[in-house]
């Protein structure tokens, strides 16, 4: 058997990486006359949310409408949403990553940035969690937080989705709200990231 | 309408993520795992997940025993660079180690100085969700290493270079459905069941042929309409009704059956899936040529505790009343040590007994094994139920142990646990969802009224189905075990980050030392140039962490339950031999 590692471990292995990296960066840059480069699409349907955007339900009765303020009752447990493009009509599901949560919480218990994102106390997050990406669907009414059904991971809406406890790393991205003429939509894109950051 | 945005980075990046492979190692003389050799591991190799298709987690190796343990120190250690719960033990063939970790990597090593030979890192989809970030270990079969993974495919790796030699997808990830556990092979085919019992899934069992990556056959644990066992369902339940199968299963080749558990009945309250639920919380018996169940037997019907029944039973001749029995052998999640008797078209009741405290079952009927519940204990729809065991059950699905020498089965045992669920009066079937019938926060864990310790490693001796010795632990426990020729038992599992070493035969304990993180793994053992080691990793995680969470919530003052200084993640594998 042969137990060298030219792989993984040892300076000599890095080096010969570096090397190799070099060339491989020098053929790239060669073969861009050649149009031997990759191309990257983005479909609508995996688009971010961004300014302007309304919100129809992922689930329930009304899968597919469009949400209104009135769909949201207050201190009701949060909905989950994709954001739609209001001009061509296309739905944005084609990421769990789109995902969105919106609820409906008193503005008089919102951190003054929280209210800043807010729309008359209506407020969007990411629903996707920091740990696992697991859709953030939970809710308690008492402490009025949302919680991560798969491990547990507690999160404060009223607080800007900053992590109470449990495993997640980091908050829930805000997507900042605005009320038009009585059309709920988005005021912006997603401020931080969303999901995980594997560690692979 | 789409936007097309070229990308020099794009292509760039993508010849970088091949430089690994440009660069990869080749093992030489690699040894190629044989059926013959599967049948019979040599003492110094641990081929498979449990060490032997019997599912015994034994070691013969004796150089480590009762008498030196003490001297048992550490000869080296890798980070694998990643968090989560490590569940998967090293598989060593002829001074070559293989282990996977969560995110579904692979590190193959120099067993015997830790070095690196080659990594397998997968690029799992970014919007992949983990509901158990995990992964319970590698199969070897000839020159490749298999792996199921989180994103539900199935993988064969040169085990000389490290390479994928086939990937092939099971699965939309998207669907619930996800893999954690180790492949069975037998006789060229590589067995896996489905994760995703808490997802809305109706579980199967898959056989993969071990060169090409194939599908040959496809077998549901739930029947559906028409077929041997869908009467025990009602309605449309059965499209939905869980049915996991999580845990490598246990083979017995005179017999030609494959032994897998099965989990729980989906959604958790048995209302919801009126009937017995076949094969839910069962064992079935697989013929591995073609899929077909051949028998089963059921632990319980109409699960209602999420008590999955995921751990194969051992198989173990037992002398019982002038005797021999080709037993299959079961701690079971419902709290109750299960004696069966295997053949080949019927699986027999022998007896059982309960091994922590359980409050569900009135009685069991001695012909038949089936339980009586206790009707206030049986979580319904719109009902606030408690009963013991928890939902985690006596045992979850860390691995027991049998030792041929002592004669003695070890349970790694969670007793004097307790849980209540507040089911809903409906669940809304959402693909991909969450489909448990309970909100999150209405479950509950707690430790039974007046309980001074909540786990144990008990030791049973079968003919008499009597416990002979438990060791007490203050808190809770999600170790798996490994005994051996020694006279050991091997146990991490504890939230004081402690791999233990036990007297097989007193329970005494004899060794221990302290890793990076909580273990949650089993320990193995093996031989290289005539030295024994044993081997483990140390990361904690999933069911463990939230247990942890779980018993803080309901009040447990243990030592290392606070919400404050948590039990920190990141696994490292441990390697340990006797000093000089």
């Amino acid at each position: 058997m042969n137990n060298k590692c030219e792989t993984c471990a040892g300076h000599d292995q890095l080096l010969e990486r570096r090397t190799l990296l070099k060339a491989a960066l020098g053929m790239v840059v060669g073969l861009q006359a050649l149009d031997f480069v990759a191309a990257q699409e983005i479909d609508p349907k995996t688009a971010p949310p961004k300014e302007d955007d309304q919100f129809v339900f992922i689930f329930g009765e009304k899968k597919g409408e469009i949400i209104t303020p009135e769909d949201l009752p207050l201190n009701a447990p949060q909905v989950l949403a994709y954001p739609m493009d209001p001009k061509t009509r296309i739905v944005k599901d084609g990421s769990r990553f789109n995902r969105i949560l919106l609820i409906h919480l008193d503005p008089a218990e919102l951190s003054e940035e929280t209210r800043t994102h807010s729309a008359d106390g209506i407020l969007a997050y990411s629903a996707i969690c920091t740990h696992q990406a697991c859709d953030v669907a939970g809710w308690e009414d008492v402490k009025k937080i949302f919680i991560c059904p798969c491990h547990e991971s507690l999160y404060d809406p009223k607080d800007g989705a900053k992590v109470i406890s449990g495993p997640a790393p980091r908050k829930l991205a805000a997507l900042p709200l605005k009320v038009v003429d009585g059309v709920l939509m988005a005021a912006g894109g997603f401020l931080g990231s969303v999901g995980p950051k594997r560690s692979l | 309408m789409k936007i097309k945005i070229i990308s020099v980075w794009a292509f760039a990046i993508f010849v970088i993520g091949l430089l690994p492979l440009l660069v990869a190692a080749q093992i030489q003389n690699y040894t190629p795992v044989t059926d013959q050799r599967l049948l019979n591991p040599e003492p110094e190799n641990w081929l498979m997940t449990r060490g032997n298709y019997s599912g015994w987690g034994y070691s013969p190796l004796d150089k480590i025993n009762t008498n030196n343990v003490k001297k048992l120190v550490p000869v080296w250690t890798l980070s694998t660079g990643v968090i989560e719960g490590h569940e998967s033990p090293p598989i060593v063939n002829n001074g070559v180690m293989f282990v996977s970790t969560p995110q579904n990597q692979v590190i193959a090593l120099d067993a015997k100085t830790g070095d690196v030979l080659w990594i397998y890192r997968r690029q799992l989809p970014e919007d992949l969700f983990q509901l158990h970030p995990t992964n319970r270990g590698v199969a070897l079969y000839e020159d490749k290493v298999y792996m199921a993974t989180v994103d539900t495919h199935v993988v064969a790796l040169d085990a000389k270079t490290g390479k994928v030699v086939w990937d092939k997808a099971i699965e939309d990830y998207h669907s619930g459905y996800y893999f954690t556990i180790a492949p069975l092979i037998v006789k060229g085919k590589v067995m896996v069941g489905t994760s995703g019992g808490e997802l809305a899934i109706r579980g199967y069992i898959t056989a993969l042929d071990a060169k090409t990556g194939d599908i040959l056959w496809k077998t549901y644990t739930i029947p559906g309409p028409g077929e041997p066992g869908s009467e025990t369902w009602t309605g449309e339940a059965w499209k939905n009704g869980g049915g996991s199968v999580w845990i490598q299963g246990t083979y017995d080749p005179e017999l030609n059956l494959a032994y897998f558990g099965v989990g729980n009945a989906a959604p958790w309250a048995g209302d919801f899936h009126p009937g017995d639920n076949l094969y839910t919380t069962s064992v079935v018996a697989i013929e591995p040529e073609t899929g077909k169940i051949k028998t089963h037997f059921q632990y319980h019907w109409n699960d209602s505790w999420d008590w999955d029944e995921i751990t194969p039973p051992l198989l173990i001749d037992v002398e019982r009343e002038g005797k021999t029995i080709k037993a299959l052998v079961h701690p079971g999640r419902n709290g109750y040590l299960w004696l069966l008797e295997r053949g080949k078209d019927k699986i027999s009741f022998v007896t059982a007994k309960p091994f922590v405290k359980q409050d569900v079952f009135k009685s069991i009927d001695p012909k038949t094994g089936r339980p009586e519940y206790v009707a206030e204990r049986k979580p319904g729809r719109g009902k606030l139920i408690a009963f013991c065991p928890s939902l985690w059950g006596g045992k979850d699905w860390q691995a027991e142990a049998y030792n041929p020498k002592t004669k003695l089965l070890y349970i790694p045992a969670n007793d004097n646990h307790c849980g209540s669920l507040k089911s809903k009066e409906k669940e809304e079937l959402k693909p991909g969802q969450l489909y448990l019938g309970v909100e999150v926060k209405d479950i509950k864990t707690f430790p039974a009224e007046g309980a001074k310790t909540i786990a144990d490693l008990q030791a049973w001796d079968l003919s008499k189905m009597e416990k002979v010795w438990s060791y007490k632990y203050e808190g809770h426990t999600f170790g798996p075990l490994l005994t051996t020729g020694g006279g050991l038992v091997f146990q991490g599992g504890t939230n004081d980050r402690y791999l233990r070493a036990f007297d097989a035969k007193t329970g005494k304990e004899l060794w221990k030392f302290r890793t990076n993180s909580g273990i949650m793994a089993p320990p193995v053992s093996y031989m290289v140039d005539g030295v024994q080691y044993i081997a483990v990793q140390s990361g904690w995680g999933v069911d463990a962490e939230r247990m942890q969470g779980a018993l803080i919530d309901a009040g447990y003052k243990g030592k290392y339950y606070s919400k404050d200084i948590p039990i920190l993640q990141g696994g490292v594998i441990w390697v340990f031999a006797l000093s000089e």
